[in-house]
């Protein structure tokens, strides 16, 4: 069976090794790449709050009474892990939308807010670990927060891993979409159970943190939720896209096969007898 | 700084990450842009 | 829906005691792992006493792996699938159906880990109505929740991987309620495993219901 994609589709092959499509014509400004205005000017404003954050949380914030300078891992470590469960809600919802419109955007953006999530789910857990060794002596304590992010790991783990399959498209995304569902309920559920279990020998050691912290340290914390939300909102974007030019990617592939098909089935009826 | 260590780990840590992390999803974005004709995107 | 649910429910019974896979395989299986812990912790019984509650849920949680993922199996074989689709039955109905078989199973697995136990561990029951109560609400969640998921994961070639690592942080809050159950029952304060009781048979509505409603779009989607 001859291939004749590689003959007619000029372009270099992409980094998958599959045969490229026929790239984009050179229309000038034709981006090659996932950015826009919009996005821009996001990374821009994400670079300006990264550097505030750097002034006030290492420079002009106080150290703490009780933890002397370790809560400077507070001002990355809280606002990670809320974005970490933002990103789970957004996955949640894109699946619920999938499942109601089943249209594609919906799917890619459950992958890539489910993705962006994980990243800031390490982030949680190193810090948080990184803040227990001084504090309290060890890397991990069983503390309910960094119990149920770890546990909310390996489910972000288990969902992406159901989104790598290898089947129909629309039978991962549908199952994918189920899952990602259920992340919310597992979520919420597991916080509040390993929140009680570990209250019943522990007094919480880093919510104690949230509601006592005041002054420029507070400063210090809402300029940290600002950064990380708009480094979380820029991945997020372009990790959407990326998404979307992978579905794009894909379909393309069908329809290039769909085509080859055809023309193969043309030529050979012309000939005679078609080969079983 | 007291704990000077654990804070420049945990903020380095925390910057590799995300800056590794940027700059695969920009590769990739690029990666699949030049496969992908324009009329498909969404934004430009 | 019900009569559709024991339908299911009995074809999925007799098709596991007709193969005997559970009482050959999965039963003894469920015995070895005990006895692992054994080797693992110092077979000094004081400390497999103390632990038993988790020991024996840790247990019951891998043998409940392996009883869903022949549950899901049952499916996979060529065409019923499609069959199942095109029946007409509710397909809440086989939802309820295949987690009730599988909780069937379960129980008769955890009576057996229960004496394993008493046996192995020397442990001593004692306040039977928690256990019985924590114990049927543990396994209705234990078997709701891993049907769901066992359709999730059915039909796939990773199947067998995939499963525990989907499965089992879910599951992570019935280990934690049905274990302090467990250990309020036997210390004899049994005031103090009532509430977790709460949480387990919560969790065991809950994914009931998400599994019937969930169930007709995994069928259908795949």
């Amino acid at each position: 069976m001859t291939s004749p994609t590689s003959t007619t589709v000029s372009g270099t092959p992409s980094g998958d090794g599959r045969a490229a499509h026929t790239p984009a014509a050179a229309a000038p400004g034709t981006p090659g790449h996932t950015g826009s205005r919009a996005s821009r000017v996001l990374g821009i404003l994400a670079l300006g709050s990264i550097v505030l954050l750097v002034l006030y949380g290492l420079v002009w914030s106080p150290a703490d009474a009780e933890m002397a300078d370790s809560v400077r891992l507070m001002y990355i470590h809280v606002p990670a892990a809320s974005f970490m469960y933002t990103g789970c809600f957004i996955t949640a919802v894109a699946s619920a939308m999938w499942l109601r419109r089943r249209t594609p955007g919906w799917d890619a953006l459950a992958g890539a807010s489910a993705e962006v999530a994980l990243v800031f789910a390490a982030i949680t857990l190193g810090t948080g670990s990184l803040w227990g060794r001084p504090t309290w002596g060890t890397y991990w304590t069983w503390d309910a927060r960094l119990t149920s992010t770890a546990l909310l790991t390996t489910l972000l783990v288990g969902y992406l891993a159901l989104r790598r399959l290898d089947v129909d498209p629309t039978a991962r995304s549908t199952r994918a979409a189920v899952l990602g569902l259920l992340l919310v309920p597992n979520v919420i559920i597991v916080n509040r159970s390993v929140e009680w279990w570990r209250s019943l020998h522990q007094r919480s050691t880093l919510v104690k943190l949230d509601p006592t912290i005041e002054g420029q340290m507070l400063v210090a914390l809402m300029v940290g939720f600002l950064a990380i939300g708009l480094v979380f909102t820029w991945l997020l974007v372009h990790r959407f896209r990326v998404a979307w030019l992978e579905y794009q990617s894909e379909r393309l592939d069908l329809d290039l096969a769909l085509a080859e098909r055809r023309a193969e089935a043309g030529r050979t009826t012309g000939a005679g007898e078609a080969p079983a | 700084m007291t704990h000077a260590g654990y804070i420049a780990a945990g903020w380095g840590g925390a910057a590799a990450l995300i800056g590794a992390y940027a700059a695969w999803v920009l590769r990739r974005g690029r990666a699949l842009s030049r496969q992908v004709p324009p009329e498909e995107r969404r934004w430009s | 829906m019900w009569r559709d649910a024991a339908l299911v429910a009995g074809r999925d019974l007799r098709v596991e005691l007709r193969s005997r896979v559970t009482t050959n395989q999965v039963a003894p299986f469920s015995l070895l792992v005990l006895i692992l812990f054994a080797f693992a912790l110092d077979p000094d019984r004081q400390l497999l006493e103390r632990l038993a509650s988790g020991l024996y849920w840790t247990a019951v949680l891998f043998a409940a792996l392996l009883a869903i993922s022949r549950s899901a199996a049952i499916d996979e074989t060529d065409g019923v699938r499609d069959a199942l689709r095109l029946s007409g039955l509710d397909p809440a109905g086989v939802f309820v159906g295949k987690a009730a078989a599988v909780a069937v199973v379960l129980l008769a697995l955890e009576l057996l880990l229960g004496v394993g136990v008493v046996v192995l561990y020397g442990v001593e029951l004692a306040g039977a109505g928690l256990v019985v109560v924590a114990g049927l609400a543990a396994t209705v969640a234990v078997a709701a929740t891993g049907t769901l998921y066992g359709a999730l994961v059915s039909g796939l070639r990773v199947r067998e991987t995939l499963l525990p690592l989907l499965l089992l942080p879910v599951l992570a809050p019935v280990l934690i309620g049905a274990t302090r159950a467990f250990e309020a029952a036997l210390a004899g304060v049994p005031a103090d495993g009532w509430p977790w009781c709460g949480l387990l048979a919560g969790l065991a509505v809950l994914y009931a219901v998400a599994g019937a409603l969930a169930y007709g779009t995994l069928l259908e989607g795949s």
